[in-house]
Parts: structure tokens; sequence; C-alpha cells
């Protein structure tokens, strides 16, 4: 029996599939988990990513029904997580309503609205062409992972170091990084926070809403409001497993990617493994990642915090 | 400003907000082909005005404020507990554990099965306290995470027979299923003009009291208060962070644990039918968290607006009938809350314009 379930386990990491799968699920989350490290080091936390994938899986199909075109179908992607993210930006660092709720507002709002757009005007989807990188493809196992994908994926290449550079190397992103660690300091030397920190989240909203649409002509090609299924939490919590770092949260979507692809891949072959555990899992590691370095990673010093210029 | 004028801005900011939110609402329906009125007239057909309808409203109500104490308790004490959803399921859990696996004398069952709840939703809050207190975990963070592990946590409870699930007999042909609780275990729902509603609508109803003047009256609640307002000043006057922080995070989750028990106990539209099933907490700990922050955190503006987002609700299951698709009544909620942030807001930002322009002007 354990014999059984160890050669399982040993097909299961030889199988292309699972790799494949992986890649899969660690795009989704790298996509919104980029864009929310940006809007986490301004020192914003938006429970909104998932309304944004949500928004932006939709807004992808809406584009592709109207155009026939995977492309145009990402920049709708685009805008309707953008569109999610101006209201989160404008509403709790313009006007000073508290973020958490605003998010979790926006989640319960954008299931309801697409379910009922879906259900209203149904707009179909088509899968995006899939480009093979030559020679790389060829690497066994990981070749077609990371180098056989639908075309969309690749945009993850530019994006990932495009934000590492804006958030280290200009001076946007010292502003930005200034806005999330102490702020009055900040507003004092002439930034203006609050503008700072909504422009992250309008960062955030556009590599979520490209993320939902990547998903979804990706793997689904149609539409439905399940689709993301508590996605954007994971990349949060991706972000806080990687304790603020690019790399570290890069490092967070393809173990919790990977978990996931690697329980779906076992089922595939017959073998049932405690699926409530696995599917936990990301938040556990999450959890436990966070008691065990809480005091040595360190969060961004003013991350969740409201600045409201004059109150401490 | 006088006081009459404050008052009236008021007013005039809520209405117009609320105004917008429903316009925004009337568009989108509109511009999908269907009829806004007929969708306007059966939320309230279905959330008071059908026969007995305003019960069924009021049974939906108490959960929702019972979960909106406890965040208000929370966020008294300057934590942000996110994780109410979880707290729930768990007191839920709890509930039916003690219910099928323990089980107390007679009509002590369901006192004790709401207290057991009560210690579920605690447990669970404090696993954040603790992870807050101990090892400088944020509560926004531990609690938000604690939902999604809580909702596994009982997908595999409802899997094995000795912890939740229901033995072969009683469940028939369903999966992941707990019993179903024997009539004389359930909270009375006595029958009023027509309306039939949970004992709980009055519990719940009596707690909101007892917060509002525990927080406003007591030394407990000072303490807490103050923590809230300038942590380092507290603790200099000898108010612990973790004493105090702790207990209010479990306080919270004990509310929304409590809520979950009544839910399972207490019946009533489409809480699982005295049974725990997977999805048990439908969004209810969510939308309790939002009650409270729509109330601003006091307890006893969360009776009204507990009340308001149950009608939501419980008038969702009448918009079907007019061909819009009912889906739309989430819309609308949301657009409401989004709608209710715009006034304290608005008037805070130009209080404080005012004061800083005065300010200037002095020096």
């Amino acid at each position: 029996m354990l014999i059984d379930f160890f050669s399982a386990v040993g097909d299961v990491l030889s199988s292309e599939s699972t790799y494949i799968n992986g890649a899969l699920f660690a795009a989704l989350l790298a996509f919104a988990a980029t864009g929310e490290w940006v809007a986490e080091r301004s020192g914003t936390l938006n429970i909104s990513v998932e309304g944004m994938l949500l928004s932006g899986a939709f807004a992808g199909a809406l584009g592709y029904h109207l155009a026939d075109s995977v492309a145009v179908g990402l920049v709708f992607g685009a805008f309707g997580g953008l569109i999610i993210a101006v209201v989160q930006a404008q509403m709790s660092h313009r006007l000073t309503a508290d973020q958490f709720v605003v998010g979790l507002t926006l989640n319960i709002l954008i299931v309801g609205l697409t379910g009922f757009l879906d259900r209203e005007i149904d707009p179909r989807a088509d899968r995006a062409s899939t480009v093979e990188i030559p020679v790389l493809v060829d690497i066994p196992l990981f070749g077609q992972a990371l180098f056989g994908e639908p075309w969309p994926f690749y945009l993850l290449y530019g994006l990932v170091p495009l934000s590492w550079w804006l958030v280290y190397r200009t001076r946007w992103g010292l502003e930005l990084r200034a806005a999330g660690e102490n702020p009055q300091s900040a507003d004092v030397s002439g930034i203006d926070v609050n503008l700072r920190r909504r422009q992250s989240i309008y960062y955030a909203g556009l590599t979520s809403g490209l993320g939902g649409a990547y998903f979804l002509f990706a793997q689904i090609a149609a539409f439905d409001d399940s689709i993301i299924r508590g996605q954007g939490f994971i990349a949060i919590a991706a972000v806080i497993f990687g304790g603020w770092t690019l790399w570290g949260t890069m490092g967070g979507c393809v173990v919790f990617a990977g978990a996931l692809s690697f329980q779906l891949s076992l089922q595939g072959l017959g073998y049932e493994l405690n699926t409530e555990l696995l599917q936990a899992l990301p938040y556990l590691v999450t959890i436990g990642t966070m008691a065990i370095f809480a005091r040595r990673v360190r969060s961004p010093a003013a991350l969740a915090q409201p600045f409201i210029r004059g109150l401490k | 400003m006088t006081r009459g004028a404050r008052v009236a801005e008021w007013v005039v900011l809520y209405a117009l907000s609320v105004a917008v939110a429903l316009a925004i609402s009337s568009v989108i329906v509109e511009a999908t082909g269907g009829d806004w009125w007929p969708v306007l007239e059966a939320l309230v057909d279905g959330s008071i005005k059908a026969s007995g309808r305003w019960g069924e409203t009021l049974g939906v109500a108490a959960p929702l404020l019972l979960v909106a104490l406890g965040t208000v308790i929370s966020a008294k004490a300057g934590l942000i507990n996110i994780g109410q959803e979880g707290q729930l399921l768990m007191g839920a859990a709890f509930a039916v554990f003690f219910s099928f696996r323990i089980g107390g004398p007679g009509p002590l069952n369901v006192v004790l099965l709401l207290l057991f709840g009560a210690l579920g939703g605690a447990v669970w809050a404090s696993a954040a306290g603790l992870l807050r207190y101990w090892r400088g975990v944020p509560e926004v963070l531990s609690t938000l995470l604690l939902v999604f592990v809580a909702i596994q946590a009982v997908g595999y409870g409802l899997k094995w027979q000795w912890l939740l699930l229901a033995d072969e007999a009683s469940r028939g042909n369903r999966n992941l299923v707990s019993e179903q609780l024997a009539k004389n275990n359930r909270i009375p729902r006595p029958d009023i003009f027509g309306n039939e509603f949970p004992i709980t609508v009055y519990v719940a109803l009596a707690l909101a009291l007892a917060v509002a003047y525990v927080l406003a009256r007591t030394v407990w609640g000072f303490r807490l208060r103050m923590l809230g307002h300038n942590p380092r000043a507290a603790q200099r006057s000898g108010v612990s962070s973790t004493v105090y922080g702790a207990t209010a995070l479990a306080i919270g989750g004990a509310f929304a644990g409590l809520a979950g028990a009544a839910m399972f106990a207490g019946g009533g539209f489409s809480f699982g039918n005295y049974r725990l099933v997977p999805g048990f907490s439908d969004n209810i700990g969510w939308t309790g968290l939002l009650v409270a922050l729509m109330a601003r955190e006091r307890a006893l503006p969360a009776v009204v607006a507990a009340f308001v987002f149950a009608m939501l609700r419980t008038g969702a299951g009448f918009v079907n009938s007019t061909g819009v698709e009912s889906r739309i009544t989430d819309v609308v909620q949301g657009l409401l809350v989004l709608a209710l942030l715009v006034p304290p807001a608005v008037v805070f930002l130009r209080d404080r314009r005012r004061a800083r322009a005065a300010a200037t002007e002095r020096v």
C-alpha cells in the first residue's frame, strides 16, 4: 500500500502534466501576486484582488466575445481589473473608507455582478493559441510547462522583472516604498502618500485583471463566476509567505500552485490524498511562516494603516 | 453649524448616496433588458410585505447582528478581525459535534449547544490571538487566512462519522452532511401574527443592549476603548494589551460562533435545515462584518444595519419570479454598502479641512 503510494508520487513527479498544470496555476497566482506585492509595498492591503481577478476574467471573456481576439480580451481583462482598483483606491485612499470593508464589499459585488451579467450576456471565449519556444521546450519535465504555454503566459516573463524595476530602480518606486514604510516622513518630504498608494493599487488592478483574463484563455475558455474560487486570497498569502520580497512572492506562487497540481495529478491516478489538508496547505504554510518569521521578516511598517495627514 | 443643520446634512448625504446606488442598480438591470420596479417590489415583498416574510427576515438578521456585535467588541480594542466567516463555521461545527457526539440532558441541550458554538468561535479567534501576542503575526492576516483553513477543516470533519458526518441511515444518498437536529432540541420558533422566527432574535437584541452598555458604562469597556484609541497610553496606565486584546478577540469569535450555532439550531431560510453541510456559513460571517462596519462599530446602529442586510437576503428569494436573475441583489447590496461608506468619509474630510484652515489662520 505504502509502496504503491510512493510509486504513485514518483509517477506524478515524473509526469509532464503535473508541471504543466502547476505552471498554469502558478502563472495565475503570479500575475495577481506581483501586483499585490507592489500594492503592499506602498502600505495597502487589497482583499479585492479576488474581485480584480474575477472581473478581469469576465472582462476578458467580454472582450473576446466582442472582438474575437485574445489580445483584445487581455486588454479588456486588464481594464476590468483596473475598474475594481479605481473603486478600491478612490474609496479607501482618497475618501477614508476602511480598505477591508471596501475590499470585502467589492468581492461580493463582483461575484454578483459577473454572475448576473454572465447569465444575461453569456459571452463566449476560446483558448489562446500555444506558442512553443524552440530548443527550450525540449527540456525534459519543465520544458513544456515553462516554454510551451498559451502565449499570454509569456507576458509574465516581462511583467515580473518590470515590477521589480519599477519598485527598486525608479523614483516612483522609492516614493512608493517610502509611503509604505513611513508615510508621515514621506509626506513631510513632499510625497503625496495617498496618490502613490492609489497608483500602486491601479497597478495591482491591471496585473490581476490580466491574470484573470490569462486564466480564462489558458484553461477554462468559458466564463463562470466560480473560476477564481479564492485564488486571489492565495495570491495575498503568497506575498506574505514571500516576506514582501518579489522573489519570495514568486516562490510562494510556485509552492502553492505546485501543491494544488500535485493533488490534482494524484487524483487523476486514482489516489485519494487528504484533499482538505492540501487545499488548506497554502494558508497553513503562510500562517506557519508568519509565526516563525513574523518578528524577523519585516512587513512594510505601515502595512494596512490608512494615512491621513496630521493623524498618526 | 447648528445641530439641526448637521442632522439635516447627514440625512441629505445618506439619502443622496442610497439614491445613487439604487440608480446604478437600475441602470444595470435596465441595460440588460430587465425592469427595475418589479425587482424593487419583489425585494420589499420578499423581505417584509408578503405573509410570513418579516419573521424570516428577523431570523436572518439575528445571526448577522450576533456576528456584528462580536466585530464591534474586537474593533473597539483596535483589532481588525476579518475572519468571522470561519469563526462562525467553527461555531456551527462545535455545536453539531456537541449535539450528536456528546449531548446534554433534555432542555439544557439547546443552551449547551449554543455555548459550545460560542466556544468553537472563541477557539478559532483565539488561534489568531495567540499568533498575534505570542509571535507577532498581524491579526488582520491570520484571521483572514484562518477562514479558509476553517472551511477545509469542517469539510474534513464532514467526511468522518466520529466527527460530524451522519450515519448511513440518516444521511440517505447525500454525502458530507451531518445528522438532522431532533425536533425537541431545536430553538423554539413561536408564531407571532403569522410570522415565525427563532427566539434567538430576542437573545441577539438583548446582547446588543448588553454590548452597548458594557462598552459605554463599565470599567472593562472603558479600558477596551482606551486600548483601541491609544495602545501606549493604555499600557502605561496598566491595561495589558495582551490580556485585553486577546480577550476581545476571543469574545468577538465567540459571538460569531454563537451565530453559527444559532443558525444550525434555529432553522429558517437557507440555513441547511438543521443540518451542517459544506458552505453552511453562506457568507453570513462576511456580511455580519459589513454590518458592523456599516454601523461604524457601534452596537445599537448595528441592529438596524443587520435588518437592512437581512432584507436584501430574504428579498432576493422573490426577485427570480420577476424574470431578472436574483444575483442582482448581491449587486444592490454591494453598491449600497459602498454608498453608505461615502457620507461619513466626506464629512470627516471636510471637517478636517476646515479645522486645518482655521488653524493656519490663527498662526
